[in-house]
This record gives C-alpha cells, structure tokens and sequence, in this order.
C-alpha cells in the first residue's frame, strides 16, 4: 500500500513541474485549434496571425513588467499611465523636431524614470503595499502626461519613430508574397521576452526576484538587499512601459490622452491567466507571453465571429476566475501543511 | 570522543545591560571541535541574549569574545559569519518556492561568466548540493524539490544544511525541535549528531530534556542571566537539569 502511495506520488513529483511550466500552452494549442475549427479560411492566414501579433504587442510589455513586480508579490497599477506619460513627452520632443535616435529614446528613459519613482516611493516611503504607491502614480502620470500635453492628440511622427510599431520586414527573397511580411513589432517581442526570459532564470538577480517572492525574511537572512532589487524591478517595469509607449506611437501616430487606459488591468490579466500567482514567487515568462497571447486569440477570434465586446469582457473575467481557481488547487495539492 | 580538542570559541564574563537591566552578567561559554553543547534556562534566563551576542547582533556591554583564540569585535551578523558562526533560525527562514539547493546556496550562488555576463551555475549548485546532502546524510527524493513540499522535519534539515554549506565551525541552534512531529525529531537529531563528526561545534537551545540529552556532550544552565551550573552530560541527570533550570541545586 505504501509503495503504491509512494509511486503515485513519484509520479506526480515528476509531471507536476512539467504541469506547472507547460500547462498554459497546451490551453493556448487547444485555443488556437477550436479558432481554427471555427474560422478556417481567416484564422490562420498570415495576415491574421500577424495582426493578432500587431494586436497585443504593446500589451505583452506592460504585461512582462507587471508580471515581475507579481513574482515579487507587488502589484504595478501604473503601467498604463507611465505608458501615456513616456507617449506624450515622445510626442512634444518629436514635434519639436528632435532626430529620430533622441524621440526614440525619451520613451524609454521617461519610462525608466516613473518606474523608478514607484520604486523609491514604494521602499523608502514604506509603503504598506505597493497598490498603494502605484494607485497614487496612476493618477499622478495620467495627469502629468495631460498637464504636458493640454489633454489634446499631438499627432504625426517620422518612420523612423514609427519603425518598431508599423514598420515591415520584406519577406519577398523567401519567395513570399508582398502582403506576407513580418512586423517588426514581433521581432521586438520575440527578443524582448527572450531576455527577459534569461535575466529572471539564469542570473542571480533573477533567482532573487522570485525568492522574495517565496519569502522576503529568507531573502533578507540570505544576505540579499531587498530594497535594491524591489527599485530595479519597479525601474524594469517602467522601461517596458517606455518600449509599449514607443511600439503605440508607431502603431497610431499620434499621442493621445486616452492612451493605454485600463491596460493596467489587461497586463495584470494577462498574467494571472498565465498562472503568476498573486501570492509571489510563482509564474514563468513563457506564461505570461501565453497569458497575453489567450487574451489577444480570444478578442481576435471573437471580433472574427463577429461576437459583441460585451462578450469578450465576459469570458476574459471568467478565465482570470477560473485560472486562478486552478491556481488555488494547486497549492492545496502541492503543499504540505 | 578524541575529537573534541580545538576550542572553536570562548565567551569571557560577557555582560551586557538595556538600561538599567541586567540581561547577562558575567557569563562564560566555551564551544570545541565536534562538540555539542546544550545551553538551557527557563523564559528570560537570558539564552537568546547571550546567541544574540555571540552572533554579533548585540554587541556586549563587558567581556569579549574569543574565535579560533584570537579575539574579535562583532559589528553584525555579516561578522561572525564571515567567522564561521552560523545560526538556524527557528522561522527556518527558507523560500519555499523555490528547490532545495537553490535554497542552501541562495544569496552566494556559484556563476560562471558567459562573455562578460555572469549566470548561474546550475550544474554546480546541484553538484554542491548532492555532495553537502550527502555529507550529512540527508535524504530528499531529490536536490530539486522544492522546499514547500518537504515536510517540517526535512525543511529543519534544509536550513541546517544551509547553515553549514559555507565551512561552518559553530553552528547555533534556537530551539531545532519545537515545531517538528515526534517521528521527525529523532531525524533531525542524527543529523546533529552527524554534524559533530564533521567537526563541527553545535550549539543547541532547547526546552526538551530529550533532544539534550541524545545529542548533547555538555549542558550548561543560565539563571537570571548568569552562569548557575554546568557539567558534563555523563555526570548529571534529567532531574538534576530540570532543577538548574528552576534555579535549584
């Protein structure tokens, strides 16, 4: 009886992990096969599996940078304001006729620096809870950007501005048609989460991430500046939200004020559907690109079957729901108590 | 017992006061290679203060502190672990989310530099762990399980594991016991025992005559802050302990 317990056991030991890692991206293998079965000459066409790509490529940034303040059991209610933000100065800097290589990196930097600014607040105000700090700055960047900006569009940039948001990559010397291009804007993602995918599993700092996470009094005995790491992970938050705000000038032209309202909770969303738990130090990267990939499949397919947005509000609350439920399961199953 | 010789670290009529309290006064301790010694007093006998001094948290009001003979002034913790004095904390203070040798090896994990980045090592951190496991004889099903799916006796293992993964000469153990199940404290206590054949010198607080007497080679007792009685394991009884700890003789 014991063997057989232990067995059992043995077994689930070796294909939980694989559970854990993979799980999401069998659901988005079934996703893609349902759309498939449902609209078969659209869903799959190179030009719709490009602009689902377009679609979600500024959301999957802020969704990456929400993602590591989750891990470490933070929240970031922000992105979406320091994207507008970092929009509207790009916009002002570019119609003052600044070259393209200095309006490419004010977003960049802009987005840095907010990301920065939730950091400190959050360690050296004390913040009770960095929902706290980041509801604060999601008013008070919202409100800069407008201040900036006189709260109208600001509309019209340059190429090479607009290159990581709209620009092309001719695929004609494969032998393809011209209308079957790559955007670069998923290039930019592809080497985007690829990075980041390295920095949170083979460096220290990112082992650190995920272990104050798991238990900020372990890290802390462990020797690990805690503070230090919480700054450089509310500062990479930011950043991402410069590279969305850079990827939407190019996407729309134009800075408007409107810009990236209520993505915070997209990002958020996006990945708790990819199973990063609110409870810190659990998720992967590859599942947060999943998580915002099922919401981008699942508004696409949607809009594809000409289903009302009422609708897809409806099912996108009920997978956070439900993935979070599964997620519940988890720990119960998982740990001893 | 022939391995109990080198004198890892002495304590000399340490005192220390928090105003006009007196927590410790004149308080002697001696720690040897291989040597378990089990530290007991009743609440606020001044057990915690005295580790809290000798782990460079506190800094004592008088006396000094002596490693491998030489003396030495704590400023923190960092200090006395750079000493070779570690301490298992009773909240274990381990990440749960994370494996076991992640665990022992986290904050100084081995990196081999790819160009001019650095990255973990993770074949050598398994290896290390393995190797350290081994050593001590600890049983996991495997060194990438992770802790929160251990159970209270093996995570005690794990963080004493952690505590001596960095060439440890003493090891202070608050309390290692308390929170385990009955059938785990008997584990944990041959993995202090196998830790005193590495030469280790173990310190262990404990309220449970049981775990100090099947580990422990010497006993000392704390009374109001002061040394009240001390003796060789062999020479005294349960009862004779119980009493120092009420401050009888």
């Amino acid at each position: 009886m014991e063997n057989k317990d232990q067995e059992k056991e043995s077994l689930y030991l070796k294909i939980m992990p694989y559970l854990e890692k993979y799980g999401i991206l069998l659901l988005l293998v079934i996703m893609i096969v349902v759309m498939h079965f449902l609209q078969p000459d659209v869903f799959l066409s190179w030009r719709n599996v490009t602009n689902v790509f377009k679609q979600i490529s500024w959301q999957s940034m802020l969704a990456l940078g929400v993602f590591m303040v989750i891990v470490t059991a933070g929240i970031d209610l922000s992105v979406g304001s320091i994207m507008m933000l970092s929009l509207m100065i790009l916009a002002i800097v570019a119609k003052a006729g600044a070259p393209w290589y200095i309006v490419v990196i004010t977003p960049l930097i802009a987005g840095f620096l907010c990301g920065l600014f939730n950091g400190l607040g959050i360690t050296l105000l004390r913040m009770p809870h960095p929902f706290i700090m980041t509801l604060g700055t999601l008013y008070i960047f919202r409100g800069t950007g407008n201040l900036i900006s006189g709260g109208t569009p600001i509309s019209g940039f340059t190429d090479e501005v607009r290159y990581l948001g709209h620009g092309r990559i001719d695929l004609t010397w494969l032998g393809l048609e011209k209308s079957q291009y790559l955007p670069v804007s998923l290039v930019l993602i592809a080497i985007v989460y690829i990075i980041f995918w390295i920095f949170m599993n083979k460096t220290r700092t990112g082992k650190w991430i995920y272990a104050i996470g798991g238990n900020p009094n372990a890290a802390r005995a462990s020797g690990i500046n805690v503070n230090k790491i919480l700054v450089i992970v509310y500062s990479l938050c930011g950043f991402l939200s410069g590279i969305g705000a850079l990827i939407l000038a190019g996407r729309t032209d134009s800075g408007y004020p409107n810009a990236g309202l209520q993505s915070e909770l997209d990002a958020i969303a996006a990945c708790i559907i990819g199973g990063a738990s609110f409870f810190g130090g659990r998720g992967t990267v590859l599942g947060v690109f999943a998580g915002v990939m099922i919401m981008g499949i699942l508004r696409n397919g949607l809009n594809l079957m000409d289903v009302s947005s009422f609708w897809q509000q409806v099912l996108i609350g009920s997978i956070i729901v439900l993935a979070v439920y599964i997620d519940v399961l988890r720990r119960d199953l998982g740990t001893r108590k | 017992m022939s391995s109990i010789n080198q004198l890892l670290l002495e304590a000399k009529s340490v005192t220390k006061y928090f105003g006009t309290i007196t927590a410790l006064e004149n308080v002697n301790l001696k720690i040897h290679a291989g040597e378990c010694l089990g530290v007991v007093g009743d609440n606020g006998a001044g057990k915690s203060t005295l580790m809290k001094v000798l782990s460079g948290l506190y800094k004592p009001s008088a006396g000094s502190l002596f490693f491998d003979g030489k003396e030495e002034i704590l400023e923190s913790p960092k200090d006395s672990q750079n000493l070779g004095l570690e301490m298992v904390y009773q909240d274990l203070a381990l990440a749960g989310n994370l494996p076991i040798g992640e665990n022992i090896f986290l904050g100084r994990e081995p990196t081999k530099n790819i160009g001019l980045l650095k990255f973990l090592d993770y074949k050598k951190i398994k290896e290390l762990t393995d190797a350290h496991l081994g050593k001590l004889k600890i049983n996991v099903k495997s060194a990438d399980q992770k802790v929160e799916e251990l159970s209270g006796g093996q995570r005690q293992a794990v963080a004493i594991a952690r505590s001596t993964a960095f060439n440890a000469k003493v090891v202070i153990m608050d309390e290692p016991t308390a929170a385990l199940a009955i059938k785990e404290v008997g584990k944990v206590l041959d993995l202090i025992n196998s830790l005193k054949k590495t030469g280790v010198g173990v310190i262990v607080i404990s309220h449970r005559m049981d775990d100090i007497f099947a580990v422990c080679d010497r006993v000392m007792a704390l009374f109001q802050g002061t040394n009240f009685a001390e003796s060789e394991l062999s020479k005294t009884s349960r009862d004779e302990v119980i009493g120092w700890i009420m401050g009888k003789k």
